[in-house]
């Protein structure tokens, strides 16, 4: 699987809020033997827009995500959410429209979240990464039921030397983040990662390990601010951490 | 009605409701997901009609056709119902159904009318337009006739008293029954059951709903698990089964498939206690049944979804699976949303029905996770169809008006790529004079103005990167090239 090209999409919440995350992808991606380019013109999926029920303002994004990527060999984006977004919605957007249709579906099929790629593309499953501590993974909702990842990041952190991996007592459950729900209805949202955050804290995992930023935003400020004793970390992260510790 | 931020805000405190709602719906979620395990296992030994999925394929299937010939469905029935000696009544909207009702108790001069589970009949707040003319009524399954005793309504599809305790059942109960009651089911069911015979007993309507209706044999079938819908429908003289237009399935063949999948869905079993099938009035020599067989077809709204981008909600079989997995009513139960249809598919179907007021502000209420598609037997888009009726409410002007200018702007704006980098550059700047360092040398922010204290009232944010990913790009790509 050598000499791959993958476009990255860093998506607008690990750009401003996580660049380290795409940093770690980067590098994780570059250790796998991929060459990775940034496309500069990139902003946002457009989620934020479809879910508020701005159709037009959503499809806009779309295209301007097809212009930017449809000569991409790849995609890799550290986000379930987005991916699920890209990979299930952009088609169903133009299915007016044949021609974008096709463009939409093309561009559909090669856009992977991180994990995703890793397992089912490189097929790699362990990076070579250390990371001596308990952690459960939490599903995002869109990535397990859009885009049906489930496993993939459990068999990237199984891999990891030194890691405990306690197992998600609920791993159906929303965190409650919901883009501008956690905003919009602030109260039911916080009140759904308090009862997420109180699940697992009762596991004991030291981290909550997530393959989206919006998730470990939501969850992470919520336990931070209530002092909870658990930290939150993309799962990008996780491993380039664990590569660097076990030297390289 | 206070406004649904409100509503849920009540909820939210009412730590004993949250309790109550919360164990059950995960009583009910753990039971399901084992008989379906059950069912799938059965069904790779060839023991079963079909696995889950299959049974939900074959549900769709079954649903699309029937909907797509509605009304052929629907006079077929009628003629079935009217041979057996059944009479077959049309209600566009809540009002007919209470007129029909009417003529029907006047002209039979009742005065004591018993129900059965029915949501149509809640639908259409029958009980209120009857009581308003004198007429007792009295709901028989448990669950209504404790929050008949609680004046409220249903607080769940399948579990109307799903927010309430052992505890304030003893206390309902024991204040009609004068005497204090234990907690312990036997003594709350004993209860129910001496009280509810006694008004079976000297019924002079039975109401009831219908969980099907069999087009080919015009059969009204019931599933219940305490046997008051058998009483309902069979002790007093007369029998009204009000039946939405969307419970049609063609023939017996099918109704085994959607039966497979109803109790499973709704309270992990396999079957209920009791299935009735009802097929006409009383016959000449028959020793019981009612004189008189009434069916309301009820429309209210249904049949303008057909064809519709949103036909596919009345598929639903009314199980309730998606509000046992929905993270949002867990948290809040059924009455705040409002509606007499809570969760995800009374979110979706509020709105769609008329006469029924707008609740377009119910598709707000969602993170949009998706666990209700993933858990409806019919396997409805239920969170597809929250994003359209986000859309169709902007697109009336409908919803809320400074939240989606404001959405509408930024989305606009960010769009191009320079105003998206100066953005984060501009809202860094923005940040600076409300992040904190802390000791161990990280930024947060813990207060932001304006319509950022949303989030920031309950909830840390880390300030944006001094250097996005975007500003980074530059020294990574010459790391590659080193």
């Amino acid at each position: 699987m050598q000499g791959l090209k993958v476009s990255l999409f860093i998506t607008c919440l690990a750009d401003h809020f996580y660049p380290e995350v795409g940093e770690a992808v980067v590098h994780l991606l570059r250790r796998c033997g991929c060459e990775v380019d940034f496309p500069p013109n990139q902003t946002c999926c457009g989620q934020p827009a479809w879910n508020t029920g701005l159709e037009d303002e959503a499809k806009a994004y779309a295209r301007a995500y097809i212009e930017t990527f449809e000569n991409s060999e790849y995609v890799v984006m550290p986000s379930g959410s987005c991916a699920g977004h890209v990979r299930y919605f952009y088609p169903q957007m133009f299915k007016d429209d044949r021609e974008m249709y096709r463009r939409a579906c093309a561009v559909a099929d090669k856009t992977y979240e991180f994990s995703q790629f890793m397992v089912n593309v490189l097929k790699v499953k362990d990076v070579g990464a250390r990371f001596p501590a308990s952690v459960v993974f939490h599903n995002n909702c869109h990535m397990q039921r859009e885009l049906g990842v489930k496993e993939e990041p459990l068999e990237l952190l199984r891999h990891v030397k030194d890691l405990v991996l306690v197992e998600n007592p609920r791993y159906d459950l929303c965190c409650g983040f919901g883009g501008a729900f956690s905003v919009k209805m602030p109260e039911i949202s916080t009140a759904m990662a308090d009862e997420r955050l109180g699940i697992y804290v009762g596991t004991q995992a030291d981290m909550i390990v997530s393959c989206d930023g919006g998730c470990l935003m939501h969850m992470g400020g919520r336990a931070e601010r209530q002092g909870l004793p658990v930290k939150t970390i993309h799962l990008a992260t996780l491993l380039w951490e664990g590569v660097k510790n076990s030297g390289l | 009605m206070p406004d649904l931020k409100t509503r849920i805000n009540t909820a939210l405190r009412d730590e004993r409701l949250r309790g109550a709602v919360r164990y059950t719906a995960d009583n009910l979620r753990t039971k399901r997901n084992a008989i379906l395990a059950d069912l799938n296992e059965q069904a790779a030994q060839g023991m079963a009609i079909g696995t889950f999925d299959d049974l939900r394929k074959q549900a769709r299937r079954i649903k699309e056709h029937t909907l797509k010939h509605l009304d052929y469905y629907l006079e077929q029935a009628a003629d079935q119902i009217r041979q057996s000696g059944g009479t077959v009544h049309w209600a566009a909207d809540s009002a007919d159904v209470v007129r029909i009702t009417e003529e029907i108790i006047e002209r039979r001069q009742a005065k004591k009318v018993i129900k059965s589970k029915s949501m149509a009949s809640e639908e259409v707040a029958l009980n209120h337009a009857l009581e308003a003319k004198g007429i007792e009524v009295v709901e028989s399954d448990l669950g209504e006739y404790i929050i008949q005793l609680a004046h409220e309504t249903p607080a769940h599809i399948v579990i109307p008293a799903i927010h309430k305790t052992r505890q304030q059942i003893a206390d309902m109960f024991g204040e009609v029954a004068g005497r204090q009651l234990t907690t312990d089911t036997p003594t709350l069911t004993r209860f129910a059951r001496e009280t509810l015979r006694q008004k079976f007993m000297a019924a002079d309507i039975g109401i009831s709903g219908a969980n099907f209706l069999v087009a080919e044999t015009g059969t009204i079938c019931l599933v219940t698990n305490e046997g008051n819908g058998r009483l309902t429908t069979s002790v007093p003289p007369v029998h009204i089964a009000i039946v939405g237009m969307d419970k049609l399935v063609p023939t017996l063949e099918d109704l085994a498939v959607l039966l497979g999948l109803l109790p499973r869905s709704a309270t992990g079993q396999k079957i209920t206690t009791y299935f009735n099938m009802i097929t006409g009035p009383r016959r000449p020599g028959e020793p019981d049944g009612p004189e008189e067989l009434h069916v309301i077809f009820l429309d209210n709204g249904r049949t303008n979804l057909l064809g519709s981008k949103y036909e596919e909600a009345l598929m639903c079989i009314r199980c309730g699976a998606c509000l046992n997995v929905c993270p949002v009513y867990r948290n809040i139960g059924g009455h705040a949303y409002g509606s007499i249809y809570p969760g995800p598919i009374g979110s979706v179907i509020s709105p769609l029905l008329t006469d029924f007021g707008e609740w377009t502000d119910l598709p707000q209420a969602t993170s949009l996770c998706g666990a209700c598609h993933e858990a409806c037997p019919m396997g409805i888009h239920l969170h597809e169809h929250l994003v359209r009726l986000r859309m169709d409410a902007v697109e009336k002007g409908k919803a809320d008006p400074g939240f989606t200018r404001l959405m509408k702007l930024w989305m606009t704006a960010w769009r191009n790529p320079t105003v998206y980098r100066m953005a984060a550059k501009i809202g860094r700047l923005g940040m600076r004079p409300f992040v904190k360092k802390r000791p161990d040398g990280t930024e947060v922010a813990e207060r932001l103005p304006g319509p950022f204290a949303a989030w920031t009232n309950t909830r840390n944010v880390p300030p944006i990167a001094k250097r996005t990913f975007h500003e980074r790009w530059a020294e990574l790509e010459k790391e590659a090239q080193r």
